[in-house]
C-alpha cells in the first residue's frame, strides 16, 4: 500500500506551498510534489492600464524583488517605445539601471544566504528551530549577522538612490531613467564610513565567498550530495558569454556542457520556451520547446548562470569562478547547495560592478532618455537575483496593455524544485511514518537553495507557510505536519 | 533634552487599506516640518526588513506604524517586546523581531511602539478607504500630543 506525506508550511520561504509525499507499501518515496497552492492572476490584473504604468505596477507582485519587476517591464517598454532590444539606452539611461540592479541582487542574495540559509549550515539542518534562525546567528556568530544586516542595507542604498524611493520605485521609465546620481550620493557609496562603503562590501564579499568554500570543506558529503542531479542550465549571457546578470542572449547548456539553445535574442523567447500546465499546482512548468516537456526543462539562477556562462568580467569574481569551474572539471556543477556557492560569487560580482559603475561619470551627468518609433510589443528580460524573468506585453492603439505574460524565476526553477524535493524526501523519509522537524525542513533546504520566495510565481502576497502531508497508496492521510 | 525620535510606516499602498502605516509616516512628516520640530527621521517601506534593526539602534523612540485588521475600534499604540518569534520570513519581520535583533546585534534597545490602524479594504487598488482615513486622523492628532512629550513614552516603555 502506498503512502503519501505532505509538508505545508515552509519556513523561510516566501508564498504558499505544499509538499506531498507518496509512500509504497515498502516504505520508498515512490513520488514527491511540491504544491504552489496560491493564485493571483497577476498579468490580468495589468490589462487595461497605460503601458507607462507597467514598471511601477509590477512591483506589486513582491515586496522582496520589486526592481528586478521593475527593471523587466522597463525593458520591455524600451522595445515598445522604440529605444531599441537592450542596446538602444544611453549610456547613463544603461548605467544607472544596472547600478540599481547590482544593488538589488546583492542585497537579495544577501538576504537569502546570511539570513535564511545561514542557520542551517551553522547549525545544522536538523537543529532544534530554537537555535536554528537567524537570532541564534546573531548570538553565535554576531560577525555574520552584522555583515548580512549591513551589506542588505548598503544595496537598500543603492535601489533609492537610482529607483528615487524604496516604495514603488519610479527611476526606471520607458526608454531610460529618470535621474542621475549625485555626486553627494557617488561619494557616499565610494568612501562613506565604514562599513557602508563598496570597498567594505567587497571585501565582506570575499569573506562570505571564503566562509562557504570552508564549510564545503568540512562538510563536502552534505554539500556535493544533497538533492544533486543532472539538468539543463539556462540563462541570459552577455553576447560574448560573459556572465551578465541585467541584459544578454538566452544560452542554455545540457548537464555535461554542451550548448543546446545557442545564444538567441530575447525577442524571439516564445520559439524556444513553453509552460505546462499540471492540474495539481498553480506554478506552471517551463521548458524548452525543442526537447519537450520530459527533458526540456532546466534550471536557473546563479548556479545555471555560473553553468551557462564562459568567464566574469570582473577579476575578483573571475578567480573564484576559476576555482568554480575547476570542482567540476569544467563540467556543470549540478550539486543543488552549490548554489549558495555560486550565489556569494555573484554577490562578490555585484558588488565589484558597482564599483565600476560609481567610478563611472556616466552616472553623474548624460542623456536619460532615448525615444523613438512606437512598437505594440515588447519583450524584457533580466537575470533576476533567483533567476532569469521574462516580461512580455503587447498594448493597443489606446497605449493600453492587452497582454501580459510574465515568467518569474521560481516557475522557470518548478520542476528543478521538485526534483530537489523528491531527492530529499528520499534521504530523510524513506522508511519513515511520522514527519519529524529534521525531515521538514530538509524538503525546505531543498527548496531554499533555489528560491526563498514562492510568492511572485503563485502571484500570491503574504507569508509562505508550508504543509508537508504523508500519504499511502490509497490516499489516506498517515501524517501531516504544518509550521 | 533633544530625543532622536523614529517614525517608521510599513505597507503596501497598492492594496487600499495596506497603505495606511506609509500614510501615516507621509502626514506625520509634514506636521514635523510645518512646526519645525527637531531630532525626528522618518522611513517607509513595504514591510520590516532585518536592516532596520540597524535603523533603529541608536533612537531613543521608534514608532513602527501598521494597518491593522485586529478587534480594534480604530487604532492603538502598545509597545513592542524584544520577541523571541523566530519565524522569520522574507515578507513578514515583525517590530518585535526587529527589536529582538537589534538588541542581539548592536546592544541596544529603544523604546518602540507599535501603532496599529484599523483598515478595511485590501484589494489592488491606491487609496485608503473613507472608515479608514477616519481612523488615521485620529491616530495623527494622539501621536502629536504625546510626542509633545517624548520623554513620557520613553519612560513609559522602560517601565513596561
Amino acid at each position: 500500500m502506498e503512502q503519501k506525506i505532505t509538508i505545508e508550511p515552509v519556513t523561510r520561504v516566501e508564498g504558499h506551498g505544499k509538499v506531498t509525499i507518496h509512500i509504497d507499501d515498502e516504505g520508498n518515496i515512490s513520488q514527491s510534489r511540491l504544491h504552489i497552492v496560491e493564485f493571483r492572476g497577476f498579468e490580468r490584473f495589468i490589462q487595461g492600464r497605460p503601458y507607462w504604468e507597467a514598471p511601477v505596477l509590477v512591483q506589486r507582485l513582491c515586496g522582496i524583488c520589486p526592481v528586478s519587476h521593475h527593471l523587466a517591464a522597463a525593458k520591455a517598454l524600451d522595445v515598445i517605445v522604440g529605444a531599441g532590444t537592450g542596446d538602444g539606452l544611453t549610456p547613463t539611461g544603461e548605467k544607472m539601471r544596472r547600478l540599481m540592479h547590482y544593488g538589488q541582487t546583492l542585497q537579495s542574495h544577501v538576504l537569502h544566504f546570511f539570513h535564511l540559509v545561514s542557520p542551517d549550515l551553522l547549525f545544522g539542518i536538523d537543529a532544534d528551530p530554537v537555535i536554528r534562525n537567524i537570532i541564534g546567528v546573531a548570538k553565535k556568530h554576531p560577525d555574520l549577522a552584522v555583515q548580512g544586516v549591513m551589506m542588505r542595507k548598503f544595496g537598500q542604498e543603492i535601489i533609492k538612490a537610482t529607483a528615487g524611493k524604496k516604495i514603488h520605485g519610479t527611476g526606471a521609465i520607458p526608454g531610460g531613467i529618470n535621474k542621475h546620481l549625485t555626486i553627494e550620493e557617488r561619494d557616499s557609496f565610494l568612501n562613506g564610513p565604514d562599513p557602508l562603503n563598496i570597498d567594505k562590501m567587497i571585501s565582506w564579499s570575499q569573506d562570505a565567498v571564503n566562509f562557504l568554500k570552508g564549510y564545503q570543506k568540512e562538510n563536502k558529503e552534505f554539500i556535493d550530495n544533497f538533492a544533486a542531479f543532472p539538468s539543463n542550465h539556462l540563462s541570459l549571457v552577455r553576447k560574448d558569454g560573459a556572465l551578465d546578470l541585467y541584459h544578454g542572449v538566452i544560452r542554455a547548456v545540457d548537464s555535461e556542457g554542451n550548448k543546446i539553445l545557442h545564444d538567441v535574442e530575447s525577442q524571439d523567447y516564445l520559439k524556444y520556451i513553453g509552460e505546462e500546465v499540471k492540474n495539481w499546482s498553480y506554478m506552471k512548468f517551463p521548458y524548452m520547446l525543442e526537447f519537450g516537456k520530459n527533458k526540456g526543462w532546466y534550471r536557473v539562477g546563479p548556479l545555471a548562470r555560473l553553468n551557462t556562462c564562459d568567464f566574469i568580467p570582473t577579476p575578483l569574481a573571475q578567480k573564484e569562478f576559476e576555482e568554480f569551474k575547476a570542482y567540476t572539471n569544467g563540467k556543470p556543477n549540478n550539486m543543488s547547495m552549490h548554489y549558495h556557492w555560486a550565489r556569494l560569487i555573484e554577490v562578490l560580482h555585484s558588488a565589484e560592478m558597482m564599483k565600476e559603475l560609481l567610478n563611472d561619470p556616466d552616472l553623474l551627468e548624460g542623456e536619460l532618455v532615448t525615444k523613438g518609433t512606437k512598437q505594440d510589443e515588447g519583450i524584457g528580460m533580466l537575470e533576476a537575483p533567483r533567476g532569469t524573468l521574462f516580461h512580455h506585453y503587447k498594448i493597443n492603439e489606446h497605449d493600453q496593455v492587452v497582454m501580459a505574460n510574465l515568467i518569474v524565476s521560481t516557475t522557470n526553477n518548478n520542476e528543478p524544485m521538485n526534483v530537489a524535493v523528491n531527492h530529499a524526501a528520499k534521504q530523510f523519509m524513506t522508511a519513515q511514518r511520522k514527519i519529524t522537524e529534521g525531515m521538514m525542513n530538509a524538503v525546505e533546504v531543498a527548496i531554499r537553495a533555489y528560491d526563498p520566495c514562492l510568492s511572485c510565481a503563485t502571484h500570491a502576497l503574504g507569508r509562505m507557510p508550508l504543509e508537508v502531508v504523508m500519504v499511502d497508496g490509497q490516499n489516506n492521510v498517515i501524517d501531516r505536519k504544518r509550521k | 533634552m533633544a530625543y532622536k525620535i523614529f517614525i517608521y510606516g510599513y505597507g503596501n499602498p497598492g492594496r487600499q487599506d495596506d497603505g495606511l502605516g506609509n500614510a501615516f509616516v507621509e502626514k506625520f512628516e509634514e506636521w514635523v516640518n510645518q512646526e519645525g520640530l527637531k531630532g525626528f527621521e522618518f522611513d517607509s517601506n513595504y514591510q520590516l526588513n532585518i536592516e532596520d534593526a540597524d535603523a533603529i539602534a541608536e533612537k531613543d523612540l521608534v514608532i513602527f506604524a501598521d494597518a491593522s485588521v485586529e478587534e480594534i475600534e480604530d487604532f492603538i499604540l502598545t509597545p513592542v517586546d524584544a520577541s523571541s518569534d523566530v519565524s522569520f520570513t522574507t515578507h513578514s519581520a515583525s517590530p518585535g523581531y526587529i527589536v529582538k535583533l537589534c538588541g542581539d546585534l548592536f546592544n541596544k534597545f529603544p523604546a518602540t511602539y507599535l501603532l496599529h490602524i484599523k483598515g478595511y479594504e485590501w484589494a489592488f487598488k491606491e487609496g485608503l478607504t473613507e472608515k479608514s482615513q477616519k481612523n488615521l486622523e485620529k491616530a495623527l492628532q494622539d501621536i502629536k500630543e504625546k510626542l509633545k512629550n517624548p520623554e513620557k513614552l520613553i519612560n513609559l516603555y522602560k517601565v513596561f
